[in-house]
Protein backbone atom coordinates (compact mmCIF):
# COMPACT_ATOMS: atom_id res chain seq x y z
CA UNK A 1 0.00 0.00 0.00
CA UNK A 2 0.91 3.80 -0.79
CA UNK A 3 0.80 5.66 2.32
CA UNK A 4 1.67 9.31 2.66
CA UNK A 5 2.98 10.59 6.27
CA UNK A 6 2.59 14.42 7.08
CA UNK A 7 5.32 14.89 9.83
CA UNK A 8 5.08 17.94 11.50
CA UNK A 9 8.29 19.30 13.89
CA UNK A 10 7.00 21.64 16.44
CA UNK A 11 9.26 23.43 19.13
CA UNK A 12 8.95 21.79 22.62
CA UNK A 13 7.11 24.23 24.73
CA UNK A 14 8.58 27.54 26.83
CA UNK A 15 11.60 27.42 23.94
CA UNK A 16 11.97 30.38 21.99
CA UNK A 17 10.71 30.87 18.80
CA UNK A 18 12.70 33.88 17.41
CA UNK A 19 11.16 33.46 14.01
CA UNK A 20 7.55 33.14 15.34
CA UNK A 21 8.49 36.04 17.23
CA UNK A 22 9.22 38.41 14.43
CA UNK A 23 6.70 37.64 12.83
CA UNK A 24 3.98 38.70 15.74
CA UNK A 25 5.95 41.88 15.67
CA UNK A 26 5.36 42.30 12.07
CA UNK A 27 1.72 41.45 12.25
CA UNK A 28 1.11 44.04 14.85
CA UNK A 29 3.17 46.77 12.36
CA UNK A 30 0.21 45.49 10.24
CA UNK A 31 -3.00 46.67 12.75
CA UNK A 32 -3.38 42.60 13.67
CA UNK A 33 -2.67 41.59 17.63
CA UNK A 34 -1.95 38.23 18.16
CA UNK A 35 -1.43 36.49 21.14
CA UNK A 36 1.26 34.11 20.10
CA UNK A 37 2.42 32.80 16.60
CA UNK A 38 4.79 29.76 16.49
CA UNK A 39 6.40 28.36 13.80
CA UNK A 40 6.69 24.77 12.56
CA UNK A 41 8.18 22.59 9.99
CA UNK A 42 6.23 19.93 7.74
CA UNK A 43 7.49 17.29 5.80
CA UNK A 44 5.39 15.02 3.70
CA UNK A 45 6.77 11.59 3.32
CA UNK A 46 5.83 8.79 0.90
CA UNK A 47 6.25 5.18 1.95
CA UNK A 48 5.29 1.87 0.30
CA UNK A 49 4.55 -0.87 3.19
CA UNK A 50 2.26 -4.08 3.74
CA UNK A 51 0.15 -2.23 6.11
CA UNK A 52 -0.84 1.18 7.94
CA UNK A 53 0.77 -0.23 11.16
CA UNK A 54 4.12 -0.94 9.75
CA UNK A 55 4.16 2.64 7.70
CA UNK A 56 3.61 4.66 10.91
CA UNK A 57 6.39 2.52 12.33
CA UNK A 58 8.77 3.19 9.88
CA UNK A 59 8.01 7.06 9.97
CA UNK A 60 7.92 7.19 13.58
CA UNK A 61 11.40 6.09 13.28
CA UNK A 62 12.22 8.64 10.89
CA UNK A 63 11.10 11.09 13.04
CA UNK A 64 13.44 10.01 16.10
CA UNK A 65 16.55 9.32 14.01
CA UNK A 66 16.52 12.06 11.52
CA UNK A 67 13.62 14.78 11.19
CA UNK A 68 13.25 15.59 14.98
CA UNK A 69 15.64 16.24 17.68
CA UNK A 70 14.50 15.11 20.89
CA UNK A 71 16.17 17.59 22.81
CA UNK A 72 14.54 20.42 21.36
CA UNK A 73 11.55 19.09 19.26
CA UNK A 74 7.95 17.50 19.47
CA UNK A 75 6.23 15.66 16.56
CA UNK A 76 3.32 14.41 15.32
CA UNK A 77 2.34 12.15 11.84
CA UNK A 78 -0.44 11.97 10.18
CA UNK A 79 -0.60 9.12 7.73
CA UNK A 80 -3.00 8.70 4.89
CA UNK A 81 -3.23 6.15 2.32
CA UNK A 82 -2.80 7.38 -1.28
CA UNK A 83 -3.12 5.78 -5.00
CA UNK B 1 51.03 12.86 14.40
CA UNK B 2 48.77 13.11 12.11
CA UNK B 3 44.94 15.24 12.74
CA UNK B 4 42.17 14.74 10.63
CA UNK B 5 40.40 17.36 9.34
CA UNK B 6 36.65 16.44 8.64
CA UNK B 7 35.03 17.66 5.46
CA UNK B 8 31.37 17.68 4.28
CA UNK B 9 29.86 19.07 1.37
CA UNK B 10 29.25 22.96 2.01
CA UNK B 11 31.85 22.85 4.71
CA UNK B 12 34.19 26.16 4.71
CA UNK B 13 36.51 26.93 7.30
CA UNK B 14 38.44 23.16 6.10
CA UNK B 15 41.17 25.19 4.52
CA UNK B 16 41.62 27.81 7.24
CA UNK B 17 41.69 24.99 9.98
CA UNK B 18 44.42 23.25 7.75
CA UNK B 19 46.13 26.01 7.23
CA UNK B 20 47.30 26.97 11.15
CA UNK B 21 47.69 23.50 11.68
CA UNK B 22 50.16 23.12 8.91
CA UNK B 23 51.83 26.66 8.29
CA UNK B 24 51.60 28.26 11.62
CA UNK B 25 52.10 25.21 14.02
CA UNK B 26 53.79 22.89 11.92
CA UNK B 27 52.08 19.49 12.24
CA UNK B 28 50.64 17.14 9.98
CA UNK B 29 47.19 17.40 9.15
CA UNK B 30 45.07 15.90 6.31
CA UNK B 31 41.68 16.84 4.83
CA UNK B 32 39.57 13.99 5.21
CA UNK B 33 36.37 13.55 2.76
CA UNK B 34 33.20 12.07 4.82
CA UNK B 35 32.91 8.80 2.78
CA UNK B 36 36.31 8.11 4.40
CA UNK B 37 34.87 5.54 7.30
CA UNK B 38 37.85 4.98 9.18
CA UNK B 39 40.37 7.12 11.09
CA UNK B 40 41.91 4.86 13.11
CA UNK B 41 45.20 5.88 12.10
CA UNK B 42 45.07 9.80 12.99
CA UNK B 43 45.28 11.06 16.05
CA UNK B 44 42.92 13.39 16.75
CA UNK B 45 40.45 15.23 14.55
CA UNK B 46 38.71 18.89 13.97
CA UNK B 47 35.22 19.32 12.68
CA UNK B 48 35.36 22.80 10.62
CA UNK B 49 32.65 25.10 9.87
CA UNK B 50 30.70 26.11 7.17
CA UNK B 51 27.12 24.53 6.22
CA UNK B 52 27.32 21.66 5.82
CA UNK B 53 24.54 20.25 3.43
CA UNK B 54 23.00 23.86 3.55
CA UNK B 55 21.65 23.65 7.08
CA UNK B 56 18.95 21.65 5.92
CA UNK B 57 16.74 20.19 8.38
CA UNK B 58 18.68 22.10 11.14
CA UNK B 59 22.23 22.73 11.41
CA UNK B 60 24.88 20.03 11.51
CA UNK B 61 21.80 17.40 11.25
CA UNK B 62 22.37 15.55 7.78
CA UNK B 63 26.13 15.90 8.56
CA UNK B 64 25.97 14.00 11.87
CA UNK B 65 24.19 11.23 10.30
CA UNK B 66 27.10 10.49 7.41
CA UNK B 67 28.89 7.65 7.94
CA UNK B 68 32.24 9.02 8.80
CA UNK B 69 30.32 10.09 12.12
CA UNK B 70 30.58 6.22 13.39
CA UNK B 71 34.71 6.30 12.96
CA UNK B 72 34.19 9.95 15.01
CA UNK B 73 32.70 7.89 17.77
CA UNK B 74 34.74 5.23 17.79
CA UNK B 75 37.74 8.22 17.84
CA UNK B 76 35.90 9.53 20.60
CA UNK B 77 35.53 6.45 22.47
CA UNK B 78 38.99 5.28 22.35
CA UNK B 79 39.49 9.04 24.00
CA UNK B 80 41.57 10.85 20.98
CA UNK B 81 40.80 14.46 21.27
CA UNK B 82 38.06 16.06 19.16
CA UNK B 83 36.98 19.35 18.45
CA UNK B 84 34.10 20.56 16.30
CA UNK B 85 34.30 24.47 15.27
CA UNK B 86 30.97 26.11 14.50
CA UNK B 87 28.74 24.02 12.55
CA UNK B 88 31.07 21.50 13.73
CA UNK B 89 29.54 22.20 17.48
CA UNK B 90 26.48 21.77 15.92
CA UNK B 91 27.44 18.48 14.48
CA UNK B 92 28.79 17.10 17.34
CA UNK B 93 25.21 18.10 19.56
CA UNK B 94 23.48 16.39 16.63
CA UNK B 95 25.25 13.77 17.11
CA UNK B 96 25.10 13.02 20.53
CA UNK B 97 28.62 13.28 21.28
CA UNK B 98 27.91 16.50 23.15
CA UNK B 99 24.80 17.24 25.28
CA UNK B 100 22.42 20.16 24.44
CA UNK B 101 21.91 21.90 21.26
CA UNK B 102 22.21 25.16 18.90
CA UNK B 103 19.31 27.00 17.68
CA UNK B 104 18.13 29.98 16.30
CA UNK B 105 20.00 33.24 18.07
CA UNK B 106 17.69 34.95 20.13
CA UNK B 107 18.06 37.98 17.58
CA UNK B 108 17.59 35.59 14.52
CA UNK B 109 20.13 37.27 12.22
CA UNK B 110 23.74 35.93 10.77
CA UNK B 111 26.01 37.55 13.78
CA UNK B 112 29.91 38.00 12.09
CA UNK B 113 31.67 39.59 15.04
CA UNK B 114 34.13 39.55 17.73
CA UNK B 115 33.63 37.99 21.24
CA UNK B 116 35.48 37.87 24.39
CA UNK B 117 35.32 34.33 26.01
CA UNK B 118 36.41 33.63 29.61
CA UNK B 119 38.46 29.80 30.00
CA UNK B 120 35.88 28.15 32.91
CA UNK B 121 38.44 25.11 33.04
CA UNK B 122 42.32 24.41 32.22
CA UNK B 123 41.41 20.58 32.72
CA UNK B 124 40.73 19.52 28.92
CA UNK B 125 43.34 18.68 26.09
CA UNK B 126 41.88 22.11 24.64
CA UNK B 127 42.46 24.52 27.33
CA UNK B 128 45.74 23.20 29.07
CA UNK B 129 47.72 26.26 27.60
CA UNK B 130 45.78 28.73 29.24
CA UNK B 131 44.55 30.10 32.71
CA UNK B 132 41.14 29.27 34.27
CA UNK B 133 39.78 32.82 34.37
CA UNK B 134 41.41 33.63 31.61
CA UNK B 135 39.37 36.00 28.91
CA UNK B 136 40.52 35.96 25.29
CA UNK B 137 38.90 37.34 22.04
CA UNK B 138 38.01 35.28 19.51
CA UNK B 139 35.19 36.00 16.53
CA UNK B 140 32.02 34.36 15.88
CA UNK B 141 30.06 33.59 12.96
CA UNK B 142 26.83 32.03 12.98
CA UNK B 143 22.91 32.09 13.03
CA UNK B 144 22.00 28.70 14.91
CA UNK B 145 24.62 29.38 18.16
CA UNK B 146 21.55 29.67 21.14
CA UNK B 147 22.88 26.92 23.31
CA UNK B 148 20.25 25.17 25.04
CA UNK B 149 19.74 22.42 26.67
CA UNK B 150 17.53 21.15 30.00
CA UNK B 151 17.89 22.05 33.34
CA UNK B 152 19.17 18.78 34.37
CA UNK B 153 21.57 18.98 31.99
CA UNK B 154 22.56 21.97 32.75
CA UNK B 155 23.18 21.19 36.06
CA UNK B 156 25.56 18.13 35.01
CA UNK B 157 27.94 20.32 32.64
CA UNK B 158 28.16 22.80 35.33
CA UNK B 159 28.85 20.03 38.23
CA UNK B 160 31.65 17.84 35.93
CA UNK B 161 33.00 20.88 34.80
CA UNK B 162 32.08 20.72 31.36
CA UNK B 163 31.45 24.07 30.10
CA UNK B 164 34.98 25.08 29.18
CA UNK B 165 34.25 28.91 27.51
CA UNK B 166 31.31 31.43 28.20
CA UNK B 167 30.37 35.13 26.61
CA UNK B 168 31.67 37.56 29.04
CA UNK B 169 32.38 41.71 28.55
CA UNK B 170 36.29 42.35 27.99
CA UNK B 171 36.43 42.71 31.76
CA UNK B 172 35.28 38.62 32.09
CA UNK B 173 31.79 39.67 33.62
CA UNK B 174 28.86 37.12 32.38
CA UNK B 175 26.23 39.68 31.12
CA UNK B 176 23.50 39.34 28.59
CA UNK B 177 24.88 42.24 26.43
CA UNK B 178 28.27 40.09 26.30
CA UNK B 179 25.74 37.02 25.27
CA UNK B 180 25.06 37.58 21.31
CA UNK B 181 23.08 34.66 20.82
CA UNK B 182 20.99 34.04 23.57
CA UNK B 183 23.00 30.90 25.23
CA UNK B 184 22.21 29.64 27.92
CA UNK B 185 24.16 30.83 30.83
CA UNK B 186 25.80 32.49 28.45
CA UNK B 187 27.66 28.81 26.98
CA UNK B 188 29.73 29.04 23.96
CA UNK B 189 32.27 25.37 24.59
CA UNK B 190 31.74 22.62 26.14
CA UNK B 191 33.14 19.08 26.09
CA UNK B 192 31.99 15.41 26.89
CA UNK B 193 32.07 13.72 30.25
CA UNK B 194 35.44 12.26 29.29
CA UNK B 195 36.60 16.00 28.16
CA UNK B 196 37.76 14.60 25.02
CA UNK B 197 35.25 16.05 22.42
CA UNK B 198 35.21 19.88 22.55
CA UNK B 199 32.68 21.70 20.37
CA UNK B 200 32.50 25.59 20.67
CA UNK B 201 31.03 28.23 18.32
CA UNK B 202 33.50 30.78 17.96
CA UNK B 203 36.36 30.08 15.59
CA UNK B 204 39.96 29.73 17.18
CA UNK B 205 41.38 29.64 13.31
CA UNK B 206 40.34 33.10 12.80
CA UNK B 207 42.07 34.36 15.87
CA UNK B 208 45.27 32.26 15.64
CA UNK B 209 48.07 34.57 14.15
CA UNK B 210 48.71 38.47 14.69
CA UNK B 211 48.01 40.19 11.39
CA UNK B 212 44.50 38.46 12.29
CA UNK B 213 44.27 40.64 15.61
CA UNK B 214 44.99 38.09 18.12
CA UNK B 215 46.36 34.29 18.60
CA UNK B 216 43.93 33.43 21.55
CA UNK B 217 42.37 30.75 19.40
CA UNK B 218 46.20 29.35 18.79
CA UNK B 219 46.28 28.38 22.00
CA UNK B 220 43.59 25.91 21.94
CA UNK B 221 45.24 24.45 18.78
CA UNK B 222 48.05 24.05 21.04
CA UNK B 223 46.85 22.03 23.93
CA UNK B 224 45.69 19.31 21.55
CA UNK B 225 48.95 18.95 20.19
CA UNK B 226 50.26 19.04 23.72
CA UNK B 227 47.70 16.01 24.81
CA UNK B 228 48.55 14.16 22.04
CA UNK B 229 52.63 14.45 22.11
CA UNK B 230 51.91 13.50 25.68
Amino acid sequence: MHYCAEVTIELKSGMLDPEGMTIKRALGHLGYQTTNVSTAKKYLIEVDEESRDIAEQKVDEMCQKLIANPIIHNYTIELRETQ
Amino acid sequence: MTIAIIQFGGSNCDLDVLHVLQEVLNVDAELVWYKDNNLDHYDGAIIPGGFSYGDYLRSGAIASRTPIMDSIKRMADSEKPIMGICNGFQILTESGLLDGALTTNEYPKFKCEWSYLRVETTDTPFTSRFNKGDVIRVPIAHKDGNFYSDEPTLTKLDDNQQVVFRYVDKNGQITDEANPNGSHENIAGIVNEKKNVMGLMPHPERASESILGTTDGLRMFQSMIDHISK
